[in-house]
């Protein structure tokens, strides 16, 4: 009898039957992510979730008896019946008592599961890319990654490359005819069949033994392995080329934003960082917010915290341009912005906006993309104002997005993978 | 508390005391488990191995089939996440143990099992299932205990390699296809290989002839003779052929696997992997009533036999009897719980009866079963039946009066268009016998799974595969998942499939289904 403990070993054995579980409701399970951000607050987004498909790829089907026919069975539990009694049929028309149908087990097709915040992600972003990334700079190396560079003499035993290793040491003892187990044991026993013999003949017996000796000193003094034969994995350290690109996120924080307005914005906001942070590690982000004037806050301030006043867009395109000049030289970096606001603007800044944005901002930006939050009953002012742009700049996008059920398609139709590349 | 000091016999000392157990309380458990099935209960098991796992990995292992290894495939995924759901919403406690019918036998049990349901696990497992693998005649026959695990070994290693060279996608479509018929991939009935050497053929002849002047009754030359057809022609001329293809065969994927025209080696080899598993599953199904029922005698026997011996306090034994008495309950037909016969219920209330038959057997018993009524050795008697029987043969000799009263079995008629079924007997003198043969036919796998075999493979002209239906009592196939399965055969046979569904009875053709294989 044996004891094993198993518990240690390796965890996620079924992996690998699970990414082919997921491959192939791909599409029930990307509807469904989408359809369950609707539901989800801000905070929320980006833990795992819980999914609910209707799928018929998921379907085993196999031959099986139908509900035709007829049929007799045995149930157990019988308190009132006798012979000849009748008992109507449940109304699904399962057949008689309950269960017997359903046990069976099939034409259930709706399944549960959940994702984990990985397979999520995975899914939410998929096919999602910021566009036109060219200008790709050497930024700082922060993780090497090691390959292989063929192999080397000495290096740490859990590189030892065991097939080079014997290779060479069984070559070594050919060369050197190191005797096996088995050609000792026949000497041996040649030897003692000679001294066996009824009249051994001396002189043979002297040449066997010596040629056993021989055979034992070649054995001792040729190693199984030498130091010679070791081989080991040669790692070398190559340094990866890393895109460099800053993220420029704008948000109108004036009284005119409501509450709901801002959650809005915030979500958007919230998805673009969940999707720099998970497929551009590199990425810089810089949080701009304004009223009537504008400052550069960090990601917590953001968020979290509020504020009220008027409303001057030029102000943050100030800033940007301000920590632009500062930090991120246009030449040596990729640089993106996404502004959201309700679309209300002081009406004398309008035309400096304009200008700063045509002029200044644009030029500078890979891509740019403005959304506009609240319901969209009239054209605003900034969306009047800034038509004009999306005409002229192809790297200028407009959106609106009115509930968050908006939030999803717009923000995969800025970024999608297919369109731009 | 008995305070006095007065025992009859000296009790040993339990093993354990509480919940914790360890390794070595593990192997104290089994060797005290072992010295009770093998001494007392004369048990004849594969040497054991005991696996201790976490709950993930037993999730794992009982959704991939239960097997230890297993080729990777989304349909096991798909149960992995269903399981998992519904455990972790706690709908569902995991199983506490899974074993596997190999050489040595391998039991798995969960890390977080208490010392006296480690104890249970190992004395219902290592022991009760254990012995019915060794013994029981349909896994002697049809399952090799000693290279399973090699085999499963070479599959996912053979799946993994065809995944490499051919793609993850052109495997599954086969696997899809051959799981969906995997209940087809069965051969109940081994064929008798018929010799075609000369020699034979003579003394067959010889043979038929002695027969025929043995028998010969001159009345049936006035029975008037079938006028021959040019139908009948046709039908002789592929029944010609079809016997060259081993026609009829009740093993699609065999057949499939031997004669689709434009199957690939490895696709072959796949389906002839799917087949293999099916093979060896299939006692298991036949089996399940008389294993679980074996095993937990076995466990109720052993867990008692060590309390007598002082090897378990009080407090594990109620622990054991209330694990027990959860896994062995029976909701009766209209509770909200029922879901079927449980095969743990009625398994071991058998397998008690018997016991009880042959060391008190009441007039009626001694009615019944002769043969083995007040034998006084009902683990001989027990033994011999886990031996020699399956499901069906059991319930049909061993189902006594007393079990049918105590279940409260009744059984019931259905047509499917009428609006309410008909109790037909109840336990009473006039409904045992009556009950007892229906019961039988629900564990008659060969009853529950369609009756499916090839008929036609027209492999000289249009390549079209026919299938039969033998129906049985009107029971038609289930339409949308027949048409899904045919779809699937039709991919594996690359060209059109016809299923036909016949009457048994009247030969009458009840329906046509045809699929056609997709580009």
């Amino acid at each position: 009898m044996h004891i094993i403990d198993r518990r240690l070993n390796p965890k996620a054995k079924s992996l690998g039957n699970r990414q082919r579980f997921l491959r192939r409701a791909r599409d029930e399970i990307r509807n469904a992510v989408s359809e369950a951000l609707k539901k989800r607050k801000v905070s929320e987004v980006g833990n795992g979730e819980k999914i609910r498909i209707r799928s018929k790829s998921l379907n085993e089907p196999s031959f099986h008896l139908g509900k035709d026919g007829s049929r007799d069975f045995v149930l157990p539990g019988n308190k009132e019946y006798m012979v000849g009694d009748t008992i109507p049929k449940p109304p699904d028309g399962g057949g008689g008592g309950s269960g017997r149908g359903a046990s069976d087990g099939h034409g259930d097709d709706d399944f549960v599961f959940t994702l984990t915040r990985d397979e999520f992600l995975d899914l939410f972003f998929e096919d999602l890319k910021l566009p036109n990334l060219i200008k790709v700079k050497l930024k700082d190396v922060r993780s090497p990654t090691p390959l292989r560079a063929g192999y080397t003499t000495d290096g740490s035993p859990s590189k030892l490359n065991r097939v080079r290793t014997m290779r060479n040491s069984v070559a070594r003892r050919i060369a050197l005819r190191r005797p096996s187990m088995e050609e000792i044991a026949q000497a041996e026993q040649a030897l003692a069949d000679a001294e066996r013999e009824a009249a051994p003949d001396p002189a043979r017996v002297t040449l066997l033994r010596e040629k056993l000796a021989r055979l034992n000193h070649l054995r001792k003094t040729v190693a199984f392995i030498d130091p010679f034969d070791l081989k080991y994995n040669r790692f070398e350290r190559q340094p990866k080329p890393v895109t460099q690109a800053v993220m420029f996120c704008l948000m109108d924080t004036s009284a005119s934003m409501t509450q709901s307005l801002k959650d809005l914005a915030k979500r958007f906001f919230m998805l673009l960082h969940i999707f720099l942070s998970r497929h551009y590690r590199e990425v810089d982000v810089v949080f701009i917010r304004h009223t009537s004037v504008a400052s550069e806050v960090d990601e917590e301030t953001f968020f979290r915290s509020t504020e009220t006043g008027g409303t001057v867009i030029s102000s943050a395109f100030e800033e940007m341009r301000k920590v632009i000049k500062e930090r991120y030289p246009p030449d040596e970096w990729n640089i993106y912005a996404a502004q959201a606001s309700d679309g209300a603007n002081d009406l004398g800044d309008m035309a400096r906006c304009i200008d700063m944005l045509d002029d200044v901002i644009l030029p500078l930006c890979q891509y740019f993309a403005y959304i506009e939050v609240g319901t969209h009953i009239s054209e605003s002012i900034i969306w009047t104002g800034f038509s004009p742009l999306t005409e002229r700049q192809r790297h200028f996008a407009m959106r609106h997005v009115s509930s968050p059920a908006d939030i999803y398609p717009v923000f995969h139709d800025l970024f999608s993978n297919a369109e731009r590349s | 508390m008995d305070t006095t000091p007065k025992l009859k016999k000296r009790k040993a000392k339990p093993i354990f005391d509480g919940a914790e157990w360890n390794f070595d309380t593990l192997k104290a458990v089994f060797e005290q488990v072992e010295k009770v099935a093998l001494r007392d209960l004369k048990l004849d098991v594969y040497p054991n191995q005991i696996e201790v796992i976490t709950a993930e990995q037993m999730l794992d292992a009982y959704t991939s089939t239960g097997m230890p290894l297993m080729y990777r495939h989304w349909s096991f995924g798909k149960h992995f996440a269903q399981e998992s759901m519904s455990y972790r919403r706690g709908m569902r406690s995991l199983a506490y143990e899974l074993v596997i019918n190999s050489n040595p036998c391998i039991s798995y049990v969960m890390e977080e099992n208490s010392a006296t349901m480690q104890t249970l696990v190992i004395a219902h497992a290592a022991f009760g299932h254990n012995h019915f693998f060794k013994n029981n005649y349909l896994f002697r026959q049809w399952t090799n205990a000693d290279s399973i695990l090699d085999y499963l070994a070479f599959a996912k290693e053979y799946v993994k390699e065809c995944e490499e060279r051919h793609g993850v996608e052109a495997v599954e479509t086969i696997l899809d296809a051959a799981h969906a018929l995997m209940r087809q991939g069965i051969s109940r009935h081994p064929k008798v290989p018929v010799s075609s050497r000369p020699a034979d053929i003579a003394r067959r002849k010889k043979r038929r002839k002695a027969h025929e002047e043995a028998t010969y009754d001159d009345l049936w030359r006035t029975v008037p003779k079938r006028p021959v057809l040019a139908a009948d022609a046709e039908l002789a001329a592929n029944a010609a052929e079809g016997e060259g293809l081993g026609l009829p065969e009740e093993n699609v994927l065999y057949f499939l696997e031997k004669h689709a025209p434009r199957l690939k080696d490895w696709q072959r080899e796949l389906i002839r992997i799917v087949r293999i598993l099916g093979q060896y599953f299939y006692p298991q199904r036949q089996t399940k009533l008389m294993n679980e029922g074996c095993a937990t005698f076995v466990h109720y026997e052993i867990m008692n036999r060590m309390y007598e011996r002082g090897l378990l306090t009080e407090g594990s034994m109620l622990e054991a009897l209330h694990l027990h008495s959860s896994v062995v309950m029976q909701p009766s037909f209209d509770d909200q719980r029922y879901g079927g016969i449980n095969p743990y219920a009625l398994g071991f209330a058998m397998m008690r009866d018997i016991k009880r038959i042959c060391e008190e057997p009441t007039a009626e018993d001694k009615d019944w079963f002769p043969d083995f009524a007040g034998n006084g050795d009902a683990i001989g008697t027990l033994k011999a039946g886990w031996a020699d029987y399956r499901d069906e043969s059991f319930i049909l000799q061993f189902l006594s009066p007393t079990v049918i009263r105590d279940m409260r079995f009744f059984a019931l008629h259905d047509e499917s268009d009428e609006p309410e079924v008909e109790v037909t007997a109840i336990h009473n003198e006039m409904g045992y016998r009556d009950i007892r043969r229906r019961l039988a036919r629900h564990y008659d796998a060969s009853v529950q799974d369609p009756d499916i075999r090839i008929t036609d493979a027209d492999l000289s002209g249009t390549r079209r595969l026919t299938l039969t239906h033998n129906v049985r009592d009107g029971r038609l196939l289930g339409k949308q998942e027949c048409d899904r399965t045919l779809q699937h055969l039709a991919q594996l046979w690359g060209h059109r499939v016809k299923l036909l569904e016949v009457d048994a009875g009247t030969g009458k053709t009840l329906r046509e289904l045809e699929a056609l294989p997709l580009p």
